[in-house]
């Protein structure tokens, strides 16, 4: 394929994003890491929302297995984070595709689904609370040590190792969605998307397709989940599980652009650039709420006059199509 | 030894609480032929059809693709199995392309998307879409869904193509084009294909056997000729007039 406007714009921008650290300072760094972290998790949650039109409500619950068992491993036992993510990422497809399992088999479909992905996330909240071996609802702590030296094995190191990592897992999950949209299964995502009887008239098994979305979804969401818990270093399930946080989840991808692929990034560094924008603007103010009243109504505009996403109107204008879609 | 007609239907019923929107119907498709279904609005022809297509399972009786049961099968198993269908009320995957909806189609038959590219363009240009590949398939006008439609299910590699008013508001020009591409399409693959239609002249200009259907029942089945001049089917459906507008 040739090397197309997109292709070189992208890696374009990855280059900055590296070399970001080398300019900037602590605390430019951990704004870009939130970008980061948004960023990555929309795209995790577009997998499911975007692509295959199953709308999750519920994300942090996955988020929250990858943070509390990677942590809890790490904490009681000294087992490596990276392990723990494997633990992390078994129990969120797990419990990912119990939900879906459920779900599709009943035949709960629709804002039925999104509920029931609610319901499981509050559940698991409130049973985090009452479990003592991750440390209820005081909190779970791993021991804060020097930032100093990055060690990367047990995840124990500065600022600017957490945002290389976020930035790695950021540019592969790109890369892999690009490649599961142009391959069967992501037709058949879309397929299921538009139209789930049309599919299933077409010989795709949906249960399995939409099963393979959720789990997938939830798989990668639990890695965030992992660099939260050692970034971080606190747990706590009203702030980890909370309702707030799958709303939050989800608006880069609605912001830049449902089923896009770079709408997510896109979106992250919006949201995230609104939010400390109007941090600074209202700080001096002294007004209760003022910020997310303003939060509210900048996000109300921009869907209002993007319905599609911010993405999709600039690629236009950048006249990027298909590989960058 | 004859061959087994292809697909069988034996002693089909279906009721919808206390409706009988099929009655112990019973009919064969014979390899490579084209076969009609008509009958007057709310007979039983799309019932039929979504048990053909797995979308329902049938009460009592037997559905036989080449010999084997599938009745009670998935749709998605359905459409494996070799039944390609089309829907009444056309289900275009409206945000995607025209090409890449064909693709969809296509890939059932190989999980390479570069050859489902390739096989979906053929079937475009066989239906006359060629240009509107890349076109959304929101975007299309009813006559061209239908087609989409019939590329989709064609796409699968079906060994029987189920179509259910694929003519309805088509000007008889386009009438005429598609019958046209349905008999090219049989003469070169020697595809089956059953159909329902109200178009008579379609159904006359395709057909190597009708079967009738009223309220749910079988009132007649035979060659053209003969179902246009039975009196039944006269009476139920075709009306005086039917018979001057048949050709
Ligand atoms: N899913 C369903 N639930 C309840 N009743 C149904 C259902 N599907 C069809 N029917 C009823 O069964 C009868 C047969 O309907 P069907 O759609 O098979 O007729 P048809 O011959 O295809 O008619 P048309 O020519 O108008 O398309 C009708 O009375 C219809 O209302
Ligand atoms: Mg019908």
């Amino acid at each position: 394929m040739r090397l197309s406007r997109g292709i070189v714009a992208l890696a374009l921008f990855f280059v900055a994003m590296a070399a970001a650290p080398l300019f900037l300072g602590d605390y430019p760094l951990a704004i870009l890491i939130l970008v980061l972290f948004a960023a990555y998790l929309g795209q995790a949650w577009n997998i499911m929302m975007g692509f295959a039109g199953l709308l999750s409500l519920g994300h942090a619950l996955y988020y929250g297995l990858g943070a509390y068992l990677s942590a809890a491993l790490f904490a009681h036992y000294g087992i490596s984070p990276w392990l723990g993510m494997l633990a992390g990422i078994a129990a969120a497809v797990a419990t990912g595709s119990a939900v879906g399992a459920l779900s599709f088999r009943f035949r709960v479909g629709g804002v039925y689904f999104a509920l029931l992905t609610i319901a499981f996330s509050e559940f698991t909240r409130i049973l985090f609370d009452h479990l003592h071996w991750f440390g209820s609802s005081s909190g779970l702590f791993l021991p804060v040590t020097g930032r100093a030296g990055a060690d990367l094995v047990s995840l124990r190191g500065p600022t600017v190792m957490f945002y290389y990592l976020l930035l790695a897992a950021t540019a592969a999950v790109l890369l892999l969605s690009r490649i599961l949209l142009d391959r069967r299964i992501g037709y058949y995502w879309r397929a299921i998307r538009e139209d789930e009887e049309a599919a299933q008239a077409s010989g795709i098994d949906v249960f399995r397709y939409k099963l393979a979305a959720v789990a997938l979804s939830a798989g990668l969401t639990a890695i965030a989940g992992v660099f939260h818990a050692f970034y971080y270093n606190n747990l706590y399930p009203e702030t980890i599980f909370a309702m707030g946080r799958s709303i939050e989840l989800m608006l880069p991808a609605i912001i830049g652009g449902l089923g896009t692929l770079f709408g997510p990034i896109l979106g992250a560094f919006v949201l995230v650039g609104i939010s400390e924008g109007l941090t600074s603007l209202t700080a001096g103010l002294g007004i209760d709420g003022l910020k997310q009243l303003l939060y509210g109504l900048v996000l109300g505009l921009v869907v209002t006059l993007q319905p599609g996403g911010l993405w999709p109107w600039i690629a236009l204008r950048l006249g990027l199509r298909g590989a960058m879609r | 030894m004859t061959a087994a007609p292809l697909l069988e239907i034996v002693g089909v019923s279906k009721h919808f609480r206390g409706l009988r929107a099929v009655d112990d119907v019973s009919f064969s498709v014979e390899r490579g032929s084209i076969v009609a279904l008509i009958g007057p609005n709310g007979a039983g022809k799309t019932t039929v059809f979504n048990l053909i297509a797995g979308v329902h399972h049938p009460d009592t009786g037997s559905i036989r693709l080449d010999g084997a049961e599938i009745a009670g099968l998935r749709p998605d198993q359905a459409c494996n199995a070799g039944i390609g269908r089309t829907f009444q009320i056309v289900r275009p995957f409206g945000g995607l392309s025209v090409l890449e909806n064909v693709v969809i189609g296509a890939l059932r038959r190989s999980a390479d998307v570069a050859a489902a590219r390739h096989a979906a363009r053929e079937i475009l240009s066989r239906l006359g879409l060629a240009e509107k590949e890349t076109a959304r398939a929101s975007s299309l006008t009813l006559p061209e869904r239908k087609r989409l439609e019939t590329a989709r299910a064609l796409a699968t590699g079906p060994k029987i193509l189920l179509l259910d008013e694929v003519m309805a508001g088509l000007r008889p020009v386009e009438v005429d084009a598609m019958v046209g591409t349905f008999h090219e399409l049989s003469r070169d693959t020697g595809l089956t294909i059953l159909l329902t239609e109200h178009v008579m002249r379609a159904v006359m200009a395709l057909s190597h056997h009708i079967v009738v259907l009223h309220h749910g029942q079988k009132i007649c089945e035979g060659t053209p000729e003969a179902v246009a001049r039975d009196q039944r089917v006269l009476d139920s459906y075709l009306g005086a007039a039917a018979p001057a507008t048949a050709r």
